[in-house]
């Protein structure tokens, strides 16, 4: 079973944030970046599936330069190759000219299934992975919480998350792409072994051109959404801060929820 | 015919009723209608869903279109893209607007890659100005907020935020009844539905309990749970989790708060190391008072909060559970 992982680097969520100086987007030098939440478990979940019917995993990445370190985290886990989408031609763009231009470049291999995460902790779309299966033809689901593949190898039960504390059971026809939930499985961690292995591992770089994609239709310039600004929210109705050292907040705290808000 | 200053609002429904958030997504439908000087009318998939296609005629829209059929019995993105996709082509309405749901997201992005179409989802604010239309969502685990405009030729399929638009501001009205044009053969079902299960471990109750607190991935391990169940022991409170820590192991998963976990509204929630980003927030934020304890001064969840504390949980909820003790023994 061949299967190809999307892994998006995103900005640690413990980073602290400032709005860059065109408004438009945030400050990135000196951001901490870190492999998306739920692409950590559509990758252990890759792993696991070949580990226990072999084939190998190819994880794809589209981003700039900074990209090829969670790319080499992912080798180091134990995928096998890596693919860099490395264009600025390619930057920027929305859930549908990223999920094209991923599902162009996984199109030009062959493989029985496409994992992703389901939202990334940057823009969340929510989306990436529908559009990569919508240019393949294939089936998909968006917050997957178990795979078992069945014995034909053609099909596979899903496990999908609803609201309030539901799930629903389906099959489906492979090849298909699943949006992982983050806690479908537990991630492992690389090892000194896999990270040394890594540095032999192939990263191949593709460009907007290698997919076939016109300049226009790609990256921002292909997107249908223009971010006017970006910006802290305005506070709800704003907490009262305390402060002081740990003991003065304290005391003032169980203070006012007695006295004040009344709810001790 | 329906040019294209059109707005489509694709209701949801289950067990024979209405998905609460169809009729916010009417009210935003009908906000951008207004906003781009155009009409906003509903379709419905269903199944012996004729009764829902008359509740949602009783809004001011200018149709209500049904498509009735069993390829509809369930939701699947096969039935649901196949059916809207065409329709979305041919007509180019300006938008499309669903509820943010776990049901609308799952297809929402391949309709619009099929539909000529782009996907903006979560939105949670319309404002037009002199810069034309914007709309709002957050964006960084809703850190931050970004206005995007719209641009280029073809429909925007736009969900909407829960809560973000209240169902009270959609205005009633009489709607015309029509069918809505699909051919069965492209809309067929892709996924064969098994049944739905509850999540492993959901036992526990959180909606009865008085008092809250609950931990984020700030607490940093399972072996770091120390403090904050002193501190729940000594407040007689339950202990509840964001999803992270639950995914994580730290804690089981029927203590997991938010939108894929439990929802409450107790006397006090007390959130530690949580972030706040809305998919918590929608499961705790009816709670009578919020206190936050976190790091980070520009965490979201302060913004709900009534009492914020800026600093280290782990020298926080220490001293807090000895000043819960002193105030009850003194
Ligand atoms: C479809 C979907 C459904 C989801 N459902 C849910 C759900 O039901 N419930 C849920 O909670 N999430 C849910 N999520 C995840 C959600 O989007 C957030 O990722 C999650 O709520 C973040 O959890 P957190 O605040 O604990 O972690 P983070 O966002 O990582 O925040 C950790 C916080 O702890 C603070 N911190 C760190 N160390 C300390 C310290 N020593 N002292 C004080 N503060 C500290 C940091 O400043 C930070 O603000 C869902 C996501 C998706 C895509
Ligand atoms: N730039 C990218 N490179 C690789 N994978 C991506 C990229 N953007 C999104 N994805 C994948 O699509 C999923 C959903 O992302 P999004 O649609 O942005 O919420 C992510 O969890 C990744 O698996």
């Amino acid at each position: 079973m061949r299967i190809a992982v999307c892994v998006k680097q995103v900005p640690d969520t413990e980073a602290r944030l400032r709005v860059a100086r065109d408004g438009k987007w945030i400050e990135e030098e000196d951001l901490p970046f870190v492999l998306n939440e739920s692409d950590e478990y559509a990758l252990e979940e890759a792993l696991a599936i070949t580990e226990k019917v072999g084939g190998e995993v190819v994880v794809f990445s589209l981003g700039p330069e900074r990209v090829k370190e969670g790319l080499r985290k992912a080798l180091a886990l134990g995928a096998a190759r890596a693919v860099h989408l490395n264009d600025p031609v390619l930057a920027g763009g929305d859930a549908v000219v990223t999920g094209r231009a991923l599902a162009a470049a996984i199109a030009r291999e062959s493989f029985d299934l496409v994992l992703t995460g389901s939202q990334s902790d940057d823009l969340g779309w929510g989306g990436t992975g529908s559009v990569i299966a919508g240019v393949l033809g294939w089936p998909s689901a968006w917050l997957v919480m178990g795979v078992t593949l069945e014995e034909d190898g053609r099909h596979a039960r899903v496990t999908r998350e609803m609201e309030s504390g539901m799930n629903e059971v389906f099959r489906l026809a492979l090849p298909a792409v699943l949006q992982v939930q983050a806690g479908l499985n537990h991630p492992r961690y690389p090892n000194l072994k896999g990270i040394m292995a890594a540095k032999k591992k192939p990263i191949d770089e593709l460009g907007a051109a290698d997919l076939g994609l016109a300049a226009a239709a790609a990256g921002s310039s292909g997107s249908r959404l223009e971010l006017v600004s970006v910006a802290f929210p305005s506070s709800g109705g704003g907490a009262e801060m305390l402060e002081g050292d740990a003991e003065t907040v304290a005391r003032s705290l169980i203070e006012k929820l007695q006295r004040e808000a009344r709810v001790l | 015919m329906a040019g294209n200053h059109t707005v489509w609002i694709v209701l949801q429904h289950r067990d024979g009723q209405l998905h609460r958030g169809s009729r916010e997504a009417i009210a935003a439908g009908q906000r951008l209608a207004a906003a781009i000087g155009g009409a906003a009318e509903a379709v419905l998939l269903g199944l012996g869903t004729s009764s829902l296609a008359e509740s949602a005629a009783a809004f001011d829209l200018a149709r209500v279109r049904h498509a009735d059929h069993p390829h509809f019995t369930h939701y699947t993105p096969g039935g649901y893209v196949g059916a809207l996709a065409p329709a979305l082509r041919a007509e180019s309405p300006a938008f499309v607007v669903l509820p943010h749901t776990y049901q609308t997201v799952d297809f929402a992005a391949s309709l619009a890659q099929a539909s000529g179409a782009g996907w903006l989802p979560e939105v949670t604010g319309i404002e037009s100005g002199e810069g034309g239309l914007t709309l709002r969502r957050p964006i960084l685990g809703g850190k931050l907020e970004a206005q995007l405009r719209v641009r280029g030729e073809g429909p925007m399929v736009v969900s909407v935020q829960s809560g973000a638009f209240s169902a009270d501001t959609a205005t009633a009205g009489s709607a015309p009844i029509e069918p809505f044009p699909f051919a069965a053969e492209a809309a067929t079902p892709d996924r064969e539905i098994l049944g739905v299960e509850a999540v492993a471990g959901e036992k526990l109750d959180l909606t009865k309990a008085e008092i809250i607190v609950a931990a984020g991935r700030g607490v940093g391990g399972a072996d770091r749970m120390g403090p904050l169940r002193e501190l729940a022991a000594a407040l007689g409170a339950e202990i509840a989790a964001s999803r992270p820590v639950i995914d994580n192991g730290w804690l089981p998963r029927d203590r997991q708060i938010g939108s894929s976990g439990q929802t409450v509204a107790p006397r006090l929630y007390l959130a530690a190391g949580i972030s706040g980003a809305i998919q918590h927030t929608v499961g705790m934020k009816g709670s009578q008072v919020v206190v936050a304890i976190n790091k980070d001064p520009g965490a979201p969840i302060f913004n709900l909060a009534r009492y914020g504390i800026v600093g280290d949980l782990h020298d926080i909820l220490p001293a807090l559970t000895k000043a819960v003790r002193e105030a009850k023994g003194g």
